[in-house]
């Protein structure tokens, strides 16, 4: 199977595979970069030098986050309608931005689409498709800004023994978009904008409490206590949805296997470390890999990584150029 | 892929940490996907009263499958008559409606301006064919804004009505006791806002703003914003006794101005949510 279709499967929740074949490029690469002890440890300490650890993307994502999420606020309460509406629908300066999953619930319940719905969906999709499908997550919900604050906590309690971190299978979160789809097109109601916290939050921000922020809170209790970001990694069908449409995205991170030194950072910070497997030693099979859709584009690894073998890529811009 | 590999044998630790795993896994599953269908249990709650939705909203479980849940509605309203639902409502979460005591629909927009911004289709002018329209929800007519009377176009773009007006409590009606009224109708802290084209035909104002004088209390027929939707009648009483009574009309939206205004406490008129017109 192609690189496409595995990383799609691994996003679906298949397990990474290791590559049957490695490019002779990158056998070369691996050879003199282990060729011998000492010269290892000096690339890999020169690699180091000057790289003190950062917090750019973080810092840019949370300000871009928070200041998308406040348009929204400040649109509605100064009037100055330039984002009205909430996530799950809105227009920006009169165009119709739709949210794919929740249009997707719509759809399914409704069983009939008009046209402003149409044109927003593809407007989202377009946008999306050229931004990187879950960049969604990272740089636009607001559940995964407070989902980031309970993992730290989460990680803290972790590395005192007082919590463990329970995985899931990945999977679960293919099995949840297929019955979150099923339940709106068999009971005829948005069954999943019930639940979602992304929704709950947007629409608290902008109208106000709700007791529905009950339910978020009870939800990032279950990733500070019990497993570490369950809600984005196993749940949230909005994040697949996205993924769907990041496959085919430009904007991408990529790997640069002669730079790294496998020494594992970047898949502890990291929201869906499958992806940064190929970061292991003698996975990657060609010397510069883009990573695979389930990639939040969050920018976490490139902080990271200590030798700078992560970096964001716009495909054929660099071309272009 | 190949099955033809043999797995390597797992040791059994490993195995019964896998199985754990997938165990919790169908856990989490299971309890995850039960969550959202309590959204079921408001719908059935047949003792809860129905949602006055907004003008244009579609038959009430059209409109829960319609509606996107982004309040988009909320936002253009200039009398903010428009909330939306909490959890409680269940499947009703994010969609919008109206709580008439609270804040009627006083059409100070003219043009149903919430339809207008409805992207899915959930608020619409016009239902498509395929949508069911409910014996007597049809108004007989477009309804006549009082306010844009003398205009060229005093119509309403509105279909169907969202429910009907009705006097609930006729004992404390201040007409039909032949009371008049004085002062602020809901008194001093009421925020609710109206619209009178005599103050400022663009800008509502409070109600506590615009102090009342009456002889006989007409607040319900004097403040109502559709043309003929309703009047005072000399209607016998048990004792056979004239009484000037609120009487609602065909034309009548459900847009509960009325109730919004109604000096008694409770509201002597109430509006029916989602109740059609019976002759």
């Amino acid at each position: 199977m192609s690189r496409f279709t595995d990383q799609f499967m691994e996003m679906l929740g298949a397990a990474p595979k290791k590559p049957e074949k490695v490019s002779e490029k990158v056998q070369r690469i691996m050879f003199l970069k282990y060729e011998d002890k000492e010269s290892f440890l000096k690339a890999k300490e020169n690699a180091h030098a000057g790289r003190a650890a950062s917090h750019k993307w973080r810092n840019i994502r949370w300000a871009t986050l928070i200041a998308t999420n406040l348009l929204f606020v400040v649109s509605f309460y100064f009037d100055i309608q330039v984002l009205e509406g909430a996530l799950t629908a809105s227009r920006f300066v009169g165009f119709h931005l739709i949210d794919l999953n929740s249009a997707l619930q719509v759809l399914l319940a409704h069983k009939h689409v008009i046209v402003n719905l149409f044109i927003g969906t593809a407007t989202v999709f377009v946008l999306w498709l050229l931004l990187g499908g879950r960049t969604f997550c990272s740089w636009v919900c607001p559940y995964h800004l407070v989902a980031e604050w309970a993992e730290a906590l989460h990680l803290k309690l972790v590395e005192k023994k007082i919590v463990t971190d329970h995985q899931f299978l990945r999977g679960a979160r293919t099995v949840f978009w297929i019955l979150f789809a099923l339940m709106a097109l068999v009971t005829g109601y948005t069954v999943f904008e019930t639940m979602s916290p992304t929704g709950i939050l947007s629409r608290a921000l902008i109208y106000g409490p709700s007791l529905a922020l009950g339910w978020v809170i009870l939800l990032l209790l279950f990733e500070i206590f019990w497993s570490r970001r369950a809600w984005c990694r196993y749940v949230c069908p909005i994040g697949l949805t996205y993924g769907v449409v990041g496959s085919i995205s430009p904007l991408r991170i990529v790997y640069d296997v002669e730079k790294c030194f496998h020494e594992g950072d970047c898949r502890k910070v990291c929201l869906v470390p499958h992806i940064l497997e190929v970061t292991i030693k003698g996975r990657a099979a060609e010397d510069k890999l883009a990573l695979g859709p389930d990639c939040t584009r969050c920018g976490l690894c490139v902080d990271t990584c200590p030798t700078g073998a992560l970096r964001y890529e716009v495909k054929g811009l660099a071309k272009l150029l | 892929m190949s099955n033809a590999k043999a797995k390597p044998a797992m040791s059994l630790e490993k195995a019964q940490k896998a199985r754990r795993k997938f165990l919790h896994s169908v856990g989490l599953t299971v309890t995850f996907a039960s969550i959202p269908l309590l959204g079921f249990v408001p719908l059935a709650d047949s003792a809860r009263p129905l949602r006055l939705r907004p003008p244009g909203a579609l038959n009430e479980a059209d409109l829960l499958a319609s509606c996107i849940k982004c309040g988009q509605c909320v936002q253009v309203c200039p009398v903010q008559a428009i909330v939306l639902g909490d959890i409680d409502d269940g499947f009703g979460i994010g969609v919008p409606h109206i709580d008439a005591r609270a804040q009627a629909c006083d059409f100070s927009c003219d043009a149903v301006q919430c339809i207008l911004a409805c992207p899915t289709g959930a608020l619409v002018y016009d239902k498509p064919d395929f949508l069911n329209i409910r014996d007597g929800a049809l108004l007989a007519a477009a309804p006549i804004l009082k306010a844009k009377e003398n205009d060229a176009e005093p119509t309403l773009n509105l279909k169907e009505r969202i429910g009907v007006a009705r006097l609930a409590r006729p004992e404390s009606c201040l007409a039909v006791l032949g009371q008049g009224f004085k002062g602020q109708t809901r008194g001093p802290g009421f925020p609710g806002k109206m619209r009178y084209m005599a103050v400022d035909r663009w800008t509502p104002i409070p109600v506590r703003d615009h102090p009342y004088d009456l002889e006989l209390c007409d607040l319900c027929v004097r403040e109502c914003p559709v043309k003929a939707a309703i009047e005072l009648r000399p209607v016998k009483d048990a004792e056979g006794v004239e009484r000037m009574t609120p009487t609602v009309l065909e034309p009548c939206i459900g847009c509960g101005v009325c109730e919004m205004v109604c000096p008694t406490e409770p509201a002597a008129i109430v509006i029916d949510p989602q109740a059609v017109w019976k002759a």
